[in-house]
């Protein structure tokens, strides 16, 4: 950890992601390559948490709220050796702890069961005010998809976080336009949700949301009083030509080729 | 036998092909249109089809909002999500008010696989069972996907249609029977009867081979319908064979295991077992390597036969 630059940390991360999804010709690729350095911002520059000790009391706590995303969140939690990077290539075997989607019971390091998606915000705010009630002062981060805040339960718990004066609590949005029947847009429009969480109480800011230290940094704010939401402009995809910006490969398994293909851009090298 | 097909590739198409017979039929999904296979229907009719979103809660009630202005909606999302996550807007705008509204859910089941217990609803036939007016099909293969869209069509109230994911063979004919509430033997046997639903008919019928081979003959029958239960035929059943086994990919509480015990109880005396998931959340795996690990292969199907005839 913290050897190499977020960059090549990004670019190992990724190679990590699409090994493991390849293994198990199953899983979601695009929505776990745009996460990623949301999820290195977090977790290498602003978090507070110890791989010896993943049930520490203190630690600040991530919840992937949109949980088909969790490659991206196993080969962090590897990196940073909170279990062997080796378990990563037996991903969603029927003797792996390693599940589909995250699973706080099997995994080290893993917060919160997500996979429903629409939960992890409402256990999310429930961390958070836990943390105000136990007077502690960790601090609780919610990743979200796009697609997922068309769910109602987003909004209840959006409610609920302003309601409760959550300054503790950032939900990330990574904002990657496209849901599994295509665009936001076309599917259910968003609108602008950046008014939209605004208008519920929250502090609102934008970033871009490949850019690891620019995350990190609106990670680490805090706005007296209030809940913070940060807009991560990113792509599906991120990182692989012909999975950037294509609905298609939101939970599609590489052939060979593709396979190949992929691990050429970044980086060369099969590592199979 | 005949053509191997995804049970979700036979309910898009039965989809279309009842839209082409019924102006009436719209259809509702929530961002799985590519998964539940209403996309087909969506390409065909897309004046007819509306995608609301990671929105199962408000997709159910908006379906009984076209119910009760004349139309005949079929809502789709995964099984877990829709009879789970919408289970009291089913309850309460759909079916207490008998609302028209068709739901074919897929990806039911422990056949999910690799998603995981998180995706896995192994109690979607238990939570509509219990909210009274609904139907619930459970087609063993795509022959009985299409009938039992079109038999959906017919009834006045909600149906539930639980689709399975994985691609099957097709085991019953075009003209098998396919009646409502009526279960349909499909094989012959003398010394036991499998009750079987869903996928697990096929694995019945295979487990039934490797028995006729040992001298055991055991009979087949296909439990497409969960409610309104056949207990006709179960009684009859219980009479003739003396024995009943029943196999499904779900929870041996509240689905077809308990349909035939509650028939049972206090009203035969027959030997009865059940295979199901015993009261367990399912987890990441192949679906073969599921089926193996919680018991419902046609080996595990043999030797409850031989247990109840030994
Ligand atoms: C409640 C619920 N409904 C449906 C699904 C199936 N599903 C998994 S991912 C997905 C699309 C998610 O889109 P988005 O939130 O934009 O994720 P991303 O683009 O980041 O992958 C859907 C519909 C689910 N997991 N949970
Ligand atoms: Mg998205």
């Amino acid at each position: 950890m913290g050897h190499d630059s977020l960059d090549a940390t990004a670019t190992r991360l990724r190679r990590d992601i699409l090994k493991m999804l390849y293994l198990c010709q199953s899983g979601h690729p695009g929505g776990s390559l745009s996460c990623v350095e949301i999820l290195e911002g977090l977790y290498y520059r602003t978090m507070r948490v110890d791989p010896a000790r993943p049930a520490w009391e203190d630690r600040d706590r991530l919840v992937l709220s949109k949980g088909h995303a969790c490659p991206a969140l196993y080969a962090v939690l590897a990196d940073l050796g909170f279990f062997p990077r080796e378990d990563l290539w037996r991903l969603r075997q029927v003797d792996s702890h390693l599940q589909g989607h995250p699973d706080m019971t099997k995994t080290p390091g893993v917060d919160v069961n997500t996979g429903s998606l629409g939960q992890g915000l409402s256990v999310a705010v429930g961390l958070a005010l836990a943390a105000k009630h136990k007077r502690k002062d960790y601090r609780v981060y919610a990743v979200v998809g796009d697609g997922e805040v068309q769910e109602g339960m987003i909004w209840e718990a959006a409610m609920a976080a302003s309601h409760y004066k959550l300054d503790n609590l950032v939900v990330l949005l990574d904002h990657n336009g496209l849901q599994i029947d295509g665009p936001n847009e076309e599917v259910m429009g968003l609108g602008d949700i950046v008014a939209k969480f605004s208008a519920f109480g929250f502090d609102c800011e934008e970033v871009d949301g490949h850019d690891a230290e620019a995350v990190a940094a609106a990670a680490g704010r805090r706005a007296e009083g209030r809940p913070r939401f940060i807009r991560c402009r990113t792509v599906k995809g991120k990182g692989v030509s012909f999975m950037e910006g294509a609905a298609g490969w939101h939970g599609k398994p590489m052939n060979a080729q593709e396979y190949e293909t992929a691990m050429k851009e970044l980086g060369g090298g099969q590592d199979v | 036998m005949s053509e191997a097909k995804s049970l979700r590739v036979a309910y898009g198409e039965a989809l279309v092909e009842l839209g082409a017979a019924n102006e009436r039929v719209v259809v509702l999904d929530a961002d799985l249109a590519h998964a539940t296979m209403t996309s087909l229907f969506q390409a065909k009719y897309p004046d007819r089809f509306y995608n609301f979103g990671l929105a199962e809660a408000n997709m159910m009630c908006a379906a009984a909002g076209f119910a009760h202005s004349g139309l005949l909606p079929f809502a789709s999302t995964f099984a877990l999500f829709g009879t789970g996550r919408a289970y009291e807007q089913i309850r309460n705008s759909v079916a207490y008010v008998n609302a028209n509204v068709k739901f074919g859910l897929s990806h039911s089941g422990l056949s999910v696989g690799e998603d995981g217990g998180s995706h896995q609803s192994v109690e979607d036939i238990a939570l509509m069972r219990v909210v009274p007016n609904m139907t619930i099909f459970v087609p063993c293969d795509p022959v009985e996907t299409r009938k039992a869209v079109f038999a959906a069509a017919e009834i006045d109230g909600p149906v539930y249609i639980r689709v399975a994911r994985p691609v099957v063979e097709t085991i019953t004919a075009p003209d098998t029977p396919f009646v409502p509430g009526r279960i349909v033997l499909l094989r012959e046997g003398s010394d036991v009867c499998i009750l079987a639903t869903g996928l697990m008919v096929k694995e019945a019928l295979k487990a039934s081979d490797a028995l006729a081979r040992e001298g055991i003959r055991a009979a087949v029958a296909d439990v497409h319908t969960i409610k309104p239960f056949d207990s006709e035929f179960v009684l009859a059943a219980a009479e003739k064979y003396g024995r009943l086994l029943t196999v499904e990919e779900h929870s041996v509480i509240g689905g077809l295991g308990s349909a035939v015990a509650e028939t049972l109880a206090g009203a035969s005396a027959a030997k009865f077992r059940r295979l199901g998931i015993r009261d367990k959340f399912g987890y990441s795996g192949k679906p073969a390597d599921l089926f193996e690990a919680f018991g419902l292969t046609p080996g595990h199907i043999a030797s409850e036969c031989k247990a109840l005839v030994g």
